[in-house]
């Protein structure tokens, strides 16, 4: 990729940097639990849950396993699992 | 209404549980898609800007440390001469280039009553360079620049009051904010974005790195700070009351300090009992200052 | 056409910067800057010009300012002096990173301590690694020109880079001369409206101001490569502006009798004037005397300087500014534009600091020690002239 002038970036580019490999430890939602109210979504650093049939879903492409959704979860739905490479 | 398309992209570099990267998300999803974001030198800027990958996804530009007001207060005025009077200007600026270095360019900006929201991630120290004090740490905090040791039980002097020398500015909206209620930044961002004039919120945002707590319990950190009263939040329209965030159910300070290896040092021994004490003070000045008590 | 006015040097510039149309103007006030924008705001008070004027805390957030105007994409402009531009200079290395293309006029003052208010080039010339375009005026009309000009060449898509144009404080901005103000209409045709290549616009979301660790050094590379297109931009403009305006003061160094001469003076600014005259005179006594105006100083006109006076048996270069511990920047980077090649010798004069006035004597003088110097075949290092040594 050639270099831009001024070093100008474009938008959302971020997405190439699959942050998920960071992760050791992977929270998983128990969707018997969750009740889609959707707190977890607000909390999460990196973009990484979404609401979707009324149920938290997480993106493991980008979560860095930082505990704060299960930490937050009113429903103690989501658990933190060690990861397994 | 608030914005469903995530406008803090993931693949940024934020440490894991990064109180400032769920501020910033929280404060796109109040602006939208509609906004020029400038931010200063700082862990914000560093995580989500590297070359070529880039989290935002809404225009956004950082230049130096100490100039965030004054670069907005540019693109505000470039956006009036092109005819554009939608498009909003705000700053997402850490307490760093807030408090401190950036300082007389934000009071100027205030004083020119640009039509900016300024909005300052205070996660109460430089934490981008290793965690030295800014004059937003707190009261007896150790960071790398206050270490706590025999001779200093850290940082010696209490936190600025930035919304205060905002308020003093005669600004239209001046407001504080955490990042534990998300409804209430919101709205927040919400109400200063839609008032003319310069407006200032400050975000109460927890780091584990520069505090010392695990990353998942940003979040609980950050609430407690408020339920002891030693963060208060509170909103201030010119020409209305204050409206504040009551505390239902009040902590004392320990609990808060107790969390965080940043006050590990006032519970060694006897010896900083005075310390805390004088903490707990702040926190019941708080109350009684801003009526915190539900 | 035109209009032929006997108005200050300040007044040429704002006049200037008023038909470059710019959106945002943004400025702190210092001597000797004041008039410029002074003049500026009376012509936004009095609607002669559509633009903002952002009166701000400080020149840090001047600069700032009019970067996050440029980064908008709309013309803007700032002025100061001295202190102010030292003020600047994070600022504008950071403007000139981020390629964004806009003008500055550096009204030349001294650097405290001791303060003082007087004209030499301290200021601008610790500004020379900053990745501006710096251009050195000698009279109000070249001001007035070179403003014009200024805006073309940064703007252009090849160059991209913010354009200083240099004047001397009092000298210059606080002088009467009869200056030619052109119609606006001729001015237009010169200088397009400008047309940004990025722009902070939420329909098309762009990041400005990244962060780079990999990258810096092919940055670096592409911003020397633009100095380097920078040069023939420089040439071309001004023979563009000759073209419709009919006036030219040379493209990156004017040539002032250096047919056949032995000894040519090189300096930069208003000195030149009196350096004209001076050469004026020796020549009349049938010295071969010339002189050569270094318009452009950055990027710095190696090649042309040396084809101009390559048969010349010595020059003489005259700083206005010192880098204490080393000596005059013109003249070293004259000599390092000489280095491998079979050039003139190379004296170099420190004159003019903190306002010590050049005379016609003073460059009599200076001509008088390079042929001293060239019979004896010994080239002193530096030298400071006019120095009140009895008081040291
Ligand atoms: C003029 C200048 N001085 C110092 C620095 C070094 N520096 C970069 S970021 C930073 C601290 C930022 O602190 P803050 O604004 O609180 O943001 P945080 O990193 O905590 O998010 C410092 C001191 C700099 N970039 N520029
Ligand atoms: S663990 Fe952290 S990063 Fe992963 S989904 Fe939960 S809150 Fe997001
Ligand atoms: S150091 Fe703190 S503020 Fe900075 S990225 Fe890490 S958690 Fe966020
Ligand atoms: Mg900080």
């Amino acid at each position: 990729m050639k270099l831009t002038v001024g070093a100008v970036v474009k938008a959302g580019t971020s997405k190439v940097n699959k942050t998920g490999n960071w992760r050791s430890f992977r929270p998983v939602v128990n969707k018997d639990l969750c009740n889609g109210c959707g707190i977890c979504t607000f909390f999460c650093p990196d973009s990484s849950i979404q609401i979707t049939e009324k149920k938290s879903n997480i993106n493991y492409d980008y979560c860095k396993g930082c505990g704060i959704c299960a930490k937050e979860c009113p429903q103690g739905a989501i658990k933190m699992e060690e990861e397994r490479t | 209404m608030v914005e469903n398309m995530e406008l803090l992209a993931p693949g940024h570099r934020a440490c894991p549980g990064c109180g400032t990267a769920i501020a910033t998300r929280l404060i796109l999803k109040a602006t939208g898609k509609d906004v020029i974001v400038v931010t200063s030198t700082g862990c914000l800027e560093t995580f989500t800007s590297p070359y070529g990958q880039s989290a935002w996804e809404v225009p956004w530009i950082h230049s130096l440390f100490e100039n965030g007001a004054a670069v907005a207060s540019g693109v505000k005025e470039a956006l009036k001469a092109k005819g554009n009077n939608h498009t909003k200007v705000v700053v997402i600026s850490g307490d760093g280039g807030s408090f401190d270095i950036g300082f007389g360019a934000i009071s100027g900006m205030f004083e020119r009553g640009h039509d900016i929201t300024y909005i300052c991630y205070d996660n109460e120290a430089y934490m981008n360079t290793g965690v030295q004090r800014s004059s937003s740490t707190p009261y007896a905090a150790t960071t790398t620049t206050t270490p706590a040791g025999v001779a200093s039980y850290g940082k010696l002097e209490p936190k600025k009051d930035m919304p205060s020398i905002a308020l003093a500015h005669g600004i239209q909206y001046v407001a504080t904010a955490s990042i534990c209620y998300p409804q209430d930044l919101i709205r927040k961002v919400k109400k200063a974005i839609s008032i003319n004039g310069p407006k200032y919120i400050q975000v109460h945002v927890p780091c584990c790195i520069g505090w010392g707590f695990d990353p998942s319990e940003t979040i609980e950190v950050g609430r407690l700070a408020v339920e002891t009263g030693l963060v208060p939040i509170y909103s201030i329209e010119k020409g209305k009351p204050m409206e504040v965030r009551k505390v239902s159910d009040r902590k004392p300070v320990e609990a808060y300090l107790k969390k965080q290896n940043r006050f590990k040092h006032l519970f060694k021994g006897e010896e900083y009992k005075e310390v805390v004490a004088q903490l707990q003070k702040i926190c019941d000045d708080n109350f009684e200052y801003f009526g915190l008590a539900k | 056409m035109s209009k032929k006015a006997v108005i200050e040097g300040s007044m040429a510039v704002a006049e200037a910067v008023k038909a470059c149309r710019p959106k945002v103007i943004s400025a702190y006030p210092i001597s000797p800057q004041t008039h410029i924008v002074e003049d500026l705001a009376k012509m936004i008070a009095d609607k002669e010009l559509d633009s903002t004027m952002v009166r701000v805390d400080s020149e840090f957030s001047a600069a700032s300012v009019i970067c996050g105007a440029s980064a908008t994409g709309v013309r803007a402009y700032t002025a100061s002096s001295s202190q102010g531009l030292l003020l600047m200079t994070e600022v504008l290395f950071n403007t000139a990173g981020m390629r964004l293309p806009i003008v500055i006029t550096g009204v030349n003052r001294t650097i405290s301590a001791p303060i003082t208010i007087q004209p030499d080039h301290q200021d601008t010339m610790t500004l020379r690694d900053a990745g501006l375009i710096q251009l050195y005026v000698e009279n109000s009309q070249e001001a007035y020109a070179t403003h014009i000009q200024a805006f073309k060449i940064a703007e252009d898509r090849e160059i991209l880079l913010p354009v200083m144009v240099c004047m001397d404080g009092w000298i210059l901005t606080h002088s009467f001369e009869p200056v030619e103000i052109y119609d606006q209409e001729l001015v237009d045709k010169f200088l397009p409206e400008y047309d940004p290549l990025y722009c902070l616009d939420p329909e098309k979301p762009i990041t400005y101001g990244s962060y780079a660790d990999n990258e810096v050094m092919e940055f670096r590379y592409m911003m020397q490569e633009a100095m380097e297109r920078a040069k023939d931009k420089i040439q071309d403009v001004a023979l563009e502006y000759k073209e419709l305006f009919g006036e030219y003061y040379g493209g990156l160094i004017e040539e002032y009798r250096t047919e056949g001469a032995d000894v040519i003076v090189v300096a930069m600014g208003s000195v030149l004037g009196t350096i004209k005259d001076a050469v004026d005179e020796m020549r009349e006594n049938g010295q071969k005397v010339g002189a050569i105006k270094v318009r452009s100083y950055r990027p710095f006109p190696a090649e042309e300087l040396y084809n101009a006076v390559k048969d010349a048996s010595i020059i003489a270069v005259l700083d206005k500014s010192l880098s204490i511990g080393q000596g005059g920047p013109l003249a070293t980077d004259t000599k390092a534009a000489f280095y491998n090649k079979k050039a003139p010798k190379v004296a170099s004069f420190m004159a003019g600091l903190g306002g010590r006035e050049v005379t016609k004597e003073t460059i009599k003088n200076i001509v008088y020690k390079c042929k001293k110097a060239l019979e004896l075949n010994i080239v002193a290092d530096m030298e400071f002239v006019d120095l009140r040594r009895e008081i040291i």
